[in-house]
């Protein structure tokens, strides 16, 4: 009874007492003894049976620990209620045990049998917390138990408690490093594991364990790859900076054509690189080797994977996972894709200023190397007064690396008013950086000379020293020019007190005493005088100009010199006595000097080089960036080297994944396995990475991205054809794959031609060069031999029939299939059947040029083999498709093609393009633009691509995928997306083939710039009511005589600008929407038509400039 | 990785002190002082600072300084990211993150830390699953606590880190279902000396508020996504969805969460609110100098510019100030010379003044730099990049949640150079 209205008390008392006591902290006198007092009340809470007062005594014990005070001798105490019922209990007695079980080991073993009971909890969640605390008290007996949990929990039912034995891993590592073989083994047990939960941890463990078992990542390097997006974000970070360590020891450097090619070798280089790509091919497929010899450097489907699945990730919240991606690009992706993660990492700049400081130091890095990459975001680095000063010196040494000959009067006038700055020390690091400008860019070198020159009347001292020293390392450069600037200096000695400068400027007026004859000796005098109040730097310099002087004009220096050596030779400090001694011995000729002073005037007066001054940040980039070492500039412990590349490619078979050896061996197409794996993951998750998967091979031949996007028709019709491909071998599987997609993507076709319809194009032209672009790329094959077939041009019936050709298209593949099947089996066109069994047969994940011709519609020989031999199969069946077919090779007629490249200058490559109406579907803002290429020359062209793309500010350009060979006589066709912005400029860019660039432009007519919409009457009238005034222009007109029904109106209308119909009321008016492509503004037009020919055309648009030019355009077209 | 942590105030005690794997003395933060006292102001102490056997990685957070310490190579952003992460839990949970809250919950903070680290890993570091292990402290709670002796601790265990979006709590339940958004902009600018525009962007968030019971699916469209020039989001925003359609799908977290951040670039893009006219001067040999600055809307599309507060950090030379303000009240600190004026809200009719002088230390030379100018400011209403939410629609769930948005623009950095 007693006893429990006493601890009620205490209860009272304590709660009441325990948190203010906290509060003030009791760290004076007096507390020990009280101290022992608490913790005997402490002890009698404990072992009382009520949880409220345990927790409260576990709540004092651990605010003691929190603030570092010594709880141990409570040990026993506490652990005796390690069993305790209550959770929050509990929980502080896992903090404490894990804080003293090292101290107190003994003790402590008594907790294990409580966890080592709820590692058989059936409940995950206790198994893992079990384990947890179990791992993480650090007594070396309890080492076997350890290794037994950790073993059983990596193969526990629940990801969750795999996750924790993958935490558990690196503690008894670090308790015990002679477990490490027994560890390697669950970690590679745990890499195998396919949830995303486990993946961050273990590969964490991996890097703290076994860093250097690279072999281990291997088998789930793809499986990585494809999970990193759903991994949490610092699982993610781990896993990426792993990943980069991995893909240099992996892949071939993608930059070596660009590297080999600088040193001017690329000859030896082609050479060389085709025996290593045959090399590493011939073990998969020998046919493919002609294939190798036209690409100089492949770039590893997975080194592909791997920077794909990285980039969404620039988009995080989080910059540690921001700065991996970055890292990863900076460091393993084509120069020409690093680019993109100049935005994220801008972006990152607006967060917390230690964010800040550690990207900057990156940036600036990187800006050495790529400094192209940040130049666009030059602004986003000037600096406000607000920033720290770590902050602003860090920014100003990017702007000093980014500036350049265009943009350096800009930055010259930043840097203006930084100096005005009343932050003394960036102001210095400011006439630093203006130094640094002028020694790398010639052009501004006097401007900045004479703007330290004038910093030198500064009234801070600080300013004017470092323009000193500033100047004087310019001035080495070309000294013959500046005797005056030197003479300025040297009236400068007078005023300025800060010993650094001093010393500089009379090291200027000694180097260069025969610019200043007369002015030398004088300073030498003043300084003389004051030789002893000096400073030992400015001493030393004393003596150095005492020598020089004496060396070239002794008659008026000997007595000075004389006098200053004296001085000097009992100075205090024994290195101004040296050097005294020293110079006396060299320069003053007695019998006694040796040999020497004959060559003092070489010593002293030698030209000596100029400094170069360059930044503290050049050649960091050999640490990985991002990490600590980085920032440190020194290796951290435990800091992995990044790998060089290797020379030639290690076997890639090595990350197949063994389970589907099987199938691989008839496909050859490792990318299955991948993908049926995700599709059991969650749904949403499932397309994600599914589709990146297939585009990869896409990707590869050309950096498209039109794969990613889920509703590309494109992509779809290449990843069916890709797997039909594949399929024909391997049956069933793959074909039916293939079918799946194919109906997916029927799908989505007859969506988009129910829109169509709704649409109700007006113009009929253009409707079937619209279905009839779609359907291309899916009917390239087909097409070929369908073409002769009909030419019929009834543009309402393809609309209707395309689906149900669809239909019959695959019925027709698996015609094909069988027929090949049985082809096999039939002598008559033996000998070419054969090869292309072969070539299917061998279809691998590396040979992507067969993905290709789907992109761009290149009849390849491989099908125009196959169309041939099953024309007869295919007679009975009359695909609507063949009308289309024109289309295929040539640009529809109706489409007016422009010329890019003339065949002579093109040394025998043409090249048209022209602006095919179609959505650009990687880019919705972006033109499309269809080029064809035709070689006229003798020999075949290779890899065109393009090159060094210049543009206004704002326009953006999708390349096309690289052609890698056009052979002569061939035509290819390709389509890029350009942004335009909404102006009529030109996108200038090169075009390159394996041994030619040509400069080409491509300009739009501003009837390209917008695309239809479709409105109603009502819409219409409602939207040209406010596009009334400025915006809208008026014209009158006298129409050509041919074209004065209505059809030809609207047909050349739409032919002059990419607009649609609207439905009117009234036959003569003809109303015309479209929205321009970038921003989306409205330009109607409409043309009113009187007797006589007469009309009058009126344009509304938001944007004048646009509609003005779209009024001449469609004028001259009417009138023509 | 990360292997200590500690809490230094601004007077230099180390206030909290907790240790993932062993201990490591805090005599190691005596480097850190080292750095602390070179350092001229808080902000430049170096966020890393090697020692013969540690790293010490920290952040600077409400005059607190967090301190990390590392043994060996890891990501420095890692540290950094995380230490953040941690203040913002605080913050989340104790509403300010003050010396003396950290105190006052120690057990929680400590509860807390236990479960954000494994073996110095992040483990959970999702406040919706740290709210379902540990309860957030309420008055109540802590009366009912007292009173009852049961914890904070969560009764059930924390199977959100189970699920397959572990960012949001199971079983959420609400009688009134509602979802709001708030769209805040802030301009970061430079304006020179003639008024001309420097370099302007918009960065903007959309901060959401979401109460809604059980699993719901939002997605939200915007009339024009094209604005956004660089995204970063909330893990629990569809990425494929918005490349494809820019709509963004989610399943959203339970509570406050900040859903995306976005960048408007583009320079023509960005409208200056206000405009600034300055005269401020200072005359070679005579001790007083003049000040006058006047303020007056700009581009604000017909919206009432409010909470305008003007700061600016006056040269070392000027002694007072006897400034005449014709609206809101100015404040000068003679230590550290910062001039603040609270302006209050922009009338276009009369617009706002402060004119006067200034007292310069005798005998002092003329200050060569003019003060720059910060402004603060907001628009209601508006989001100055033009951005607006199309819709917000819900899958997933039956009932109908009541939805809002609602539009900010703010200063950030908004710098007038004179």
């Amino acid at each position: 009874m007693s006893a429990s209205s006493a601890f009620n008390e205490e209860k009272g008392g304590s709660s009441s007492v325990g948190e203010p006591e906290y509060g003030h902290d009791p760290a004076s006198g007096g507390i020990f003894s009280s101290d022992y007092k608490r913790h005997d009340d402490l002890k009698e809470m404990l072992d009382s049976n009520k949880d409220s007062l345990k927790l409260e005594a576990m709540k004092r014990i651990v605010a003691m620990i929190a603030r570092g005070k010594n709880a141990s001798d409570l040990f026993p105490a506490v652990v005796k209620n390690v069993a305790c019922k209550n959770i929050e209990v509990k929980k502080l007695v896992y903090v404490y045990l894990v804080r003293y079980a090292e101290e107190q080991q003994d003790l402590a073993l008594l907790s294990i049998s409580t966890f080592q009971r709820g590692l058989k909890d059936p409940n995950q969640l206790i198994r893992a917390s079990a384990l947890r605390v179990l791992s993480s008290i650090r007594v070396t007996i309890i080492v076997p138990i350890m290794m037994l949990a950790i073993k059983e929990a990596a193969s526990d039912m629940s990801p969750y408690v795999r996750k924790t034995a993958a935490h558990a891993i690196p503690k008894l590592y670090s308790l015990d490093p002679e477990q490490k073989d027994q560890l390697i083994e669950v970690i590679e047990k745990l890499l195998a594991d396919k949830t995303t939960l486990v993946a961050g941890s273990v590969v964490m463990a991996f890097e703290e364990v076994c860093p250097e078992r690279i072999d281990l990542i291997h088998k789930n390097y793809r499986k990585l790859c494809n999970l990193l997006i759903d991994v949490e974000e610092w699982g993610q970070v781990v896993i990426i900076n792993m990943l980069t360590r991995y893909a240099r020891t992996q892949f071939l450097n993608p930059n070596m054509n660009e590297s080999l090619l600088e040193e001017g070798s690329d000859k030896t280089f082609y050479g060389s690189d085709e025996d290593e790509d045959e090399e590493e091919e011939e073990k998969e497929k020998k046919a493919e080797a002609p294939m190798a010899k036209r690409k100089p450097y492949v770039m590893d489907p997975d080194h592909r994977l791997l920077l794909r699945n990285t980039k969404p990730l620039l988009q995080s919240r989080n910059a540690a996972v921001v700065m991996a991606v970055a890292q990863l690009y900076f460091h393993l992706a084509p120069k020409v894709e690093v680019g993109v993660i100049a935005k994220a990492l801008v972006r990152l700049l607006r967060s917390h200023s230690e964010v800040q400081y550690v990207v900057l130091q990156n940036v600036a890095t990187m800006s050495i190397k790529r400094r192209g990459m940040f130049e666009p975001y030059l602004k986003s680095f000037y600096i406000r007064s607000t920033d720290p000063t770590q902050i602003k010196v860090l920014k100003l040494e990017v702007l000093t690396n980014l500036a350049n000959e265009t943009n350096i009067s800009t930055i010259l006038r930043e840097f203006q008013t930084y100096i005005k700055s009343m932050d003394k020390d960036f102001v210095a690091a400011t006439i630093q950086a203006i130094g640094r400008c002028a020694t790398n860019i010639g052009e501004v070198r006097d401007t900045c000379l004479n703007g330290l020159v004038q910093l030198l009347s500064n009234r801070d001292e600080l300013v004017v020293a470092e323009s000193v020293v500033v100047i004087k390392k310019l001035l080495q450069m070309q000294p013959e020019k500046h005797s005056d600037i030197i003479k300025h200096m040297a009236k400068l000695t007078d005023n300025i007190q800060v010993p650094m400068a001093r010393a500089s400027i009379l090291w200027l007026i000694g180097e260069y005493c025969e610019h200043v004859p007369k002015i030398a000796p004088d300073v030498l005098r003043k300084m003389a005088k004051s030789f002893t109040n000096e400073e030992d730097i400015v001493k030393l310099q004393i003596i150095n100009l005492a020598a020089k002087l004496y060396l070239t004009n002794s008659k008026q220096t000997k007595l000075l010199t004389q006098y200053v050596l004296n001085l000097a030779k009992y100075d205090q400090n024994y290195d101004i006595r040296d050097r005294a001694r020293f110079i006396r011995q060299l320069i003053v000729p007695t019998e006694k000097s040796g040999a020497l002073s004959k060559y003092a005037k070489k010593l002293f007066l030698a030209l000596k080089p100029a400094p170069v001054l360059e930044s503290p940040f050049k050649d960091r980039d050999h640490f990985q960036l991002g990490s600590l070492s980085h920032l440190l500039n020194a290796k951290a412990g435990g800091y992995q080297e990044l790998p060089d590349w290797p020379e030639a490619a290690p076997d890639p078979s090595v990350r197949n994944v063994e389970v589907f050896a099987l199938l691989e061996r008839v496909t050859t197409l490792t990318s299955v396995p991948e993908w049926t794996k995700c599709s059991s993951r969650e749904k949403r998750k499932e397309k994600r990475v599914e589709k990146p998967f297939y585009s990869d091979s896409e990707g590869e031949s050309g950096p498209t991205e039109s794969a990613d996007s889920e509703s590309d028709s494109a992509s779809g019709s290449e990843m069916g054809s890709g797997l039909e491909e594949s399929g024909s071998g391997s049956e069933s599987e793959g074909s039916e794959e293939g079918s799946e997609s194919e109906e997916e993507e029927e799908e989505d076709e007859k969506d988009k031609k129910k829109i169509k319809k709704d649409l109700k194009k007006p113009v009929k032209e253009s409707e079937s060069e619209q279905s009839s672009e779609e359907e291309e790329r899916k009917h390239q094959r087909k097409s070929d031999q369908q073409k002769s077939d009909s030419e019929s041009e009834s543009d309402e019936e393809s609309d209707s029939e395309s689906s149900q050709s669809e239909s019959d298209d695959s019925d027709s593949e698996a015609d094909v299939k069988k027929k090949k099947k049985a082809a096999e089996s039939k002598p008559p066109p033996k000998p070419v059947k054969k090869d292309t069994k072969k070539e299917k047969k061998e279809m691998s994940l590396l040979d992507l040029d067969d993905f290709e011709p789907a992109a761009s519609p290149q009849v390849t020989p491989v099908n125009s083999f196959l169309s041939n031999s099953l024309v007869t199969d295919l007679e009975g069946l009359s695909l609507s498709d063949a009308v289309l077919s024109p289309a295929n090779i040539s640009p529809c007629s109706a489409l007016k093609s422009y010329e890019l490249l003339h065949r002579i200058r093109g040394e025998g490559l043409s090249v048209e393009y022209c602006f095919s109406r179609q959505p650009f579907s990687p880019d919705g803002n972006m033109v499309a633009v269809q080029m064809q290429f035709t070689n006229n020359a003798t020999s075949e062209a290779k890899n065109l691509h393009m090159e060094d793309v210049k543009l206004q500010s704002g326009m953006r350009v999708k390349e096309f995928p690289e052609i890698e060979l056009l052979p002569a006589g061939e035509t290819a066709t390709a389509v890029m997306g350009i942004d335009f912005c909404d102006s009529t400029q030109a996108a200038n860019f090169q075009l390159c083939t394996h041994t030619r660039k040509f400069f080409v432009s491509i300009q739009p007519p501003v009837g390209e710039l917008m695309r239809p919409v479709f409105l109603t009457e009502n819409e219409f009238k409602k939207e040209q009511g406010q596009l009334m005034g400025m915006n809208e222009i008026t014209e009158k007109l006298t129409l050509d005589a041919k074209c004065r029904n209505e059809h030809t109106i609207v047909q050349r209308v739409t032919t002059a600008a990419n607009l649609s119909r609207v439905p009117c009321g009234s036959d003569k008016e003809c109303r015309f929407a479209g929205r321009t492509v970038t921003s989306g503004s409205l330009v109607l037009a409409t043309v009113a038509t009187k007797e006589g020919g007469a009309a009058q055309l009126t344009v509304n648009c938001e944007k004048m400039v646009i509609g003005t030019m779209l009024v001449k355009d469609v004028l001259l077209a009417l009138t023509q | 990785m990360i292997h200590s942590l500690f809490l230094i105030n601004a007077s230099g005690d180390i206030f909290l002190e907790k240790h993932w794997k062993s201990v490591v003395s805090r005599s190691v933060c005596d480097y850190f002082f080292e750095a602390q006292e070179r350092a001229s102001e808080p902000e430049n102490v170096p966020p890393v600072i090697p020692t013969p056997h540690h790293y010490l990685i920290s952040v600077l957070r409400h005059r607190i300084y967090f301190v990390a310490v590392i043994q060996s190579e890891v990501p420095p952003l890692f540290v950094i990211e995380f230490l953040h992460r941690v203040v913002d839990t605080f913050q989340d949970y104790f509403g300010v993150c003050t010396e003396a809250a950290i105190k006052d919950n120690v057990v929680v903070v400590y509860e807390l830390l236990e479960e954000m680290l494994d073996n110095g890993f992040p483990l959970a570091t999702e406040s919706n699953i740290l709210k379902e292990l540990i309860k957030p402290p309420t008055i109540l709670r802590t009366m009912v606590n007292t009173i009852t002796g049961s914890t904070n601790v969560g009764e059930q265990l924390p199977t959100g880190q189970l699920s397959v979006v572990p960012w949001r709590r199971t079983g959420v339940k609400y009688t009134n279902n509602e979802a709001y958004f708030d769209v805040v902009e802030e301009i970061d600018a430079i304006i020179d000396k003639s008024g001309s525009t420097i370099t302007a962007e918009i960065q903007g968030v959309i901060d959401a508020c979401v109460k809604l019971t059980g699993m719901p699916d939002l997605t939200l469209s915007f009339m024009n996504p094209r604005l956004l020039d660089d995204v970063s989001f909330h893990p629990c925003v569809r990425f494929k969805r918005w490349e494809a359609e820019r709509i963004l799908s989610f399943i959203p977290p339970d509570g406050n969460f900040r859903l995306l951040s976005y960048h408007v670039s583009s320079q023509n893009l960005v409208a200056i609110p206000v405009y600034v006219k300055h005269n401020i001067t200072f005359r070679e040999g005579s001790s007083q100098g003049r000040f006058d600055l006047t303020l007056g809307p700009k581009q604000t599309m017909g919206k009432a510019v409010e909470a305008v507060l003007v700061s600016s950090q006056l040269p070392r030379g000027v002694l007072n100030a006897n400034l005449n303000a014709s609206q809101g009240t100015y404040t000068f600190d003679p230590v550290t010379k910062m001039l603040t004026w609270d302006v209050g809200k922009i009338n276009p009719q009369k617009l706002p003044s402060l004119k006067g002088s200034m007292n310069l230390q005798a005998g002092a030379s003329k200050p060569d730099e003019n003060p720059t100018i910060n402004i603060q400011l907001k628009i209601q209403q508006m989001a100055i990049s033009g951005l607006k939410v199309n819709r917000l629609d819900m899958y997933g769930e039956k009932y109908k949640p009541f939805k809002g948005i609602k539009y900010m623009t703010k200063a950030g950095k908004f710098q007038v150079r004179t």
